[in-house]
């Protein structure tokens, strides 16, 4: 540990590019934006740093804590999706042939090869009424219907007089679909590394000592990987508590979440200022949730955070 | 934000013309650069257009005529371009703002004073466009393309023609089958229109009408389109839609069972204008090609092209009756002095149109 010592030039020729970056694309930008929370709007174009806690008052009224509250439903609601559906993905991946598993993991990374607003076009595509999913459903019906027809039920119209397309776009659900949909990945690596790491030995114990396959997880596997788990739970629902082109999209009239309100401050309302406020607003909240998993870990397992 | 949203290629079929206009534009950006330049300026323009809305030869022939090399950028509506000359030209000569953002634009002084000696084809002008309310004397702007703001529907399933607002703004008639445009400063504008008041009233209790309006119309809305509403009422998602005519008309082409109509109350008329923001770096390369789009051949082509109303009376001359008879490019004078323009009522105003916009989203 005490190399960098004995050759400072290398420490300093290898830390001085990220340094610059971390300074200058990440440091110096949310300064600037942190500072237009504080300030005023002059004008069309103008705003002047005044120190003024209006923003922050602007941003806690009830309409924006609803619409905020709103969106951490949202996004609660598609993590716990990812974190069902990613346990068992991940855990077929570790457990796949070794041939077989950078195939798998290919599939899982494959859909960001495709920028994220063409694959929620592409979601519109499959869900809209006039969709792939409610082809293959007018597909399966007529099938049935033909059934029905066949063994004589048809006059009883079991399932409805004719075929009725799902409303599949513009409400919630699909909202809530497109952000797992997005944020799929993000769940499955993190828990992918956990599980790969997990000593088989632990689960064959278990087993033979005569928990069950649900006990063995619960009480073995999952205390073992949470911390994946964890890590996955965190870079998935920060992004998607600040989704805003996903609600935009796929979105009906009440799928307004606190992103759409910050574009628009940006956009449209020209607000700067109170747009800036409302975002670092999410970033406290972000902070927040970020230290208690650091003291929740850190209380857990000696504040080892692996991901 | 009547044109595509940039998302709409790619949903349809790459087939379309319109996807070859997008094809050749970038075709026309990558040929090779003319060597051995005498002009003061460099043969380049930089042009920031909306989608779609360039005639399909206009670029090269302007190259041709000129030696001007065009690079065409797309933006997708008048609030991003509008965010990204806030702080500074980020290096754009000819700019395409509609009426009420290009007068928030002048009014910031983001717009340069144009030299109309060198734009001697603005005599093509009609003379309805030879002056603007929103740029007395025509300083800043030269008018483009021109249009209303109305509802675009499928017959078949629409009882005869949706004359009134009221089909969409109050009334279950076409429950869950109707979507509004999600620009909540327009939105909100129509619907005060539809209440009897001006659609750029800034009176806060009209404002807050229109909102409540819009409340208590949402169980009837299935969707505050992305300005997409052409593409949901040619897919069949919505039956009825607010949308801007030049793209309803776009979708008439291709689907004989939509049409379009603006309703009895009014409606909005839009004009979409040439600007040159301060701090272009070809300014007179600007003028010219302004200059150029005013001609009357080219701007025929354009029209033509893009299907929109052109301010150009020499260029209408050269069309034919399809263009300038038909009711859904050029309004009746009629129907035109039920419409008044959207203005720029001040941040103020803005503000209260945006913040009954977020309770409307919300509620």
């Amino acid at each position: 540990m005490e190399n960098w010592r004995k050759h400072p030039l290398v420490f300093w020729a290898f830390s001085l590019p990220p340094s610059f970056w971390l300074v200058f694309f990440f440091l110096v930008p949310l300064t600037l934006v942190w500072g237009y929370s504080f300030s005023e709007k002059r004008g069309i174009i103008g705003t002047e740093l005044t120190f003024t806690l209006d923003n922050y008052l602007r941003a806690l009224e009830p309409i924006y804590l609803e619409i905020l509250w709103k969106s951490l439903g949202m996004a609660a609601a598609a993590t716990a999706i990812c974190l069902v559906v990613g346990y068992p993905v991940a855990f077929a991946i570790a457990f796949a042939s070794e041939r077989l598993k950078p195939w798998l993991l290919l599939l899982v990374i494959l859909p960001f090869w495709i920028n994220i607003l063409i694959r929620t076009y592409a979601l519109i595509a499959v869900f809209r009424t006039r969709g792939y999913a409610n082809f293959a459903y007018e597909d399966l019906w007529n099938a049935a219907n033909w059934v029905l027809n066949t063994v004589g039920l048809g006059q009883l119209q079991l399932i409805g007089e004719r075929f009725e397309p799902m409303a599949l776009l513009y409400n919630n659900a699909a909202v809530v679909a497109g952000i797992v949909y997005a944020f799929f990945p993000f769940m499955v690596l993190p828990l992918y590394a956990n599980i790969e790491k997990l000593d088989r030995s632990f689960m064959e114990a278990s087993l033979d000592l005569g928990a069950g396959h649900w006990r063995t997880f619960f009480s073995v596997v999952f205390p073992l990987t949470w911390h994946g788990a964890l890590s996955g739970i965190v870079i998935v629902f920060i992004p998607a508590l600040g989704a805003f082109f996903i609600p935009e999209l796929l979105g009906g009239t009440d799928s307004q979440m606190i992103g759409n309100v910050i574009e628009r401050q940006f956009k449209s309302a020209n607000d700067w200022p109170f747009g800036a406020a409302l975002s670092f607003l999410l970033m406290y909240a972000t902070f927040f949730a970020l230290a208690l998993r650091a003291l929740v870990a850190g209380r857990k397992g000696g504040g080892a955070l692996d991901a | 934000m009547r044109r595509h949203h940039p998302g709409r290629l790619l949903m349809e079929a790459l087939s379309r013309r319109r996807f070859m206009t997008g094809a050749a534009a970038v075709g026309v950006s990558f040929a090779a650069l003319p060597k051995g330049v005498l002009a003061a300026e460099e043969p380049k323009l930089n042009f920031y257009n909306w989608d779609t809305y360039i005639g399909e030869t206009t670029l090269a022939d302007f190259k041709e005529a000129t030696g001007i090399e065009v690079s065409m950028s797309l933006f997708a509506d008048n609030a991003e371009l509008f965010a990204r000359f806030k702080e500074g030209n980020p290096g754009f000569d000819v700019i395409v703002p509609t009426n009420d953002y290009a007068e928030r634009m002048i009014k910031a002084g983001i717009l340069e004073e144009l030299d109309h000696s060198k734009i001697p084809n603005m005599k093509n002008l009609a003379p309805a466009f030879q002056d603007a309310a929103f740029d007395p004397g025509r300083k800043h702007t030269m008018p483009y393309m021109w249009g209303t703001m109305g509802l675009g529907y499928r017959k078949s399933k629409v009882d005869g023609v949706p004359g009134s607002w009221k089909a969409v703004l109050e009334s279950d008639k076409y429950k869950g089958r109707i979507a509004l445009l999600s620009e909540g400063r327009t939105m909100l504008g129509m619907a005060a229109k539809y209440l009897g008041y001006s659609l750029n009233t800034g009176k806060a209790e009209e404002i807050k009408a229109a909102e409540e309006l819009l409340i208590k119309q949402k169980p009837n809305i299935k969707v505050f389109a992305q300005d997409n509403g052409q593409d949901l009422l040619l897919s069949g998602e919505v039956d009825i839609t607010v949308e801007w005519n030049g793209d309803i008309l776009q979708v008439m082409a291709e689907d004989d069972d939509l049409s379009y109509v603006v309703p009895q109350e009014g409606s909005l008329l839009w004009q979409d204008t040439l600007c040159i923001p301060k701090g272009a770096p070809h300014p007179d390369n600007a003028h010219k090609f302004i200059n150029y789009i005013l001609d009357a051949k080219a701007g025929a082509a354009i029209a033509d092209f893009i299907q929109y109303a052109t301010p150009n009376a020499a260029a209408r001359k050269l069309l034919g009756p399809d263009y300038n008879n038909n009711p859904a490019i050029f309004p009746t004078d009629e129907t035109i002095a039920r419409c008044e323009p959207q203005t720029y009522q001040g941040e103020a105003v803005q503000r209260l149109y945006e913040e009954a916009w977020t309770r409307v989203q919300a509620a």
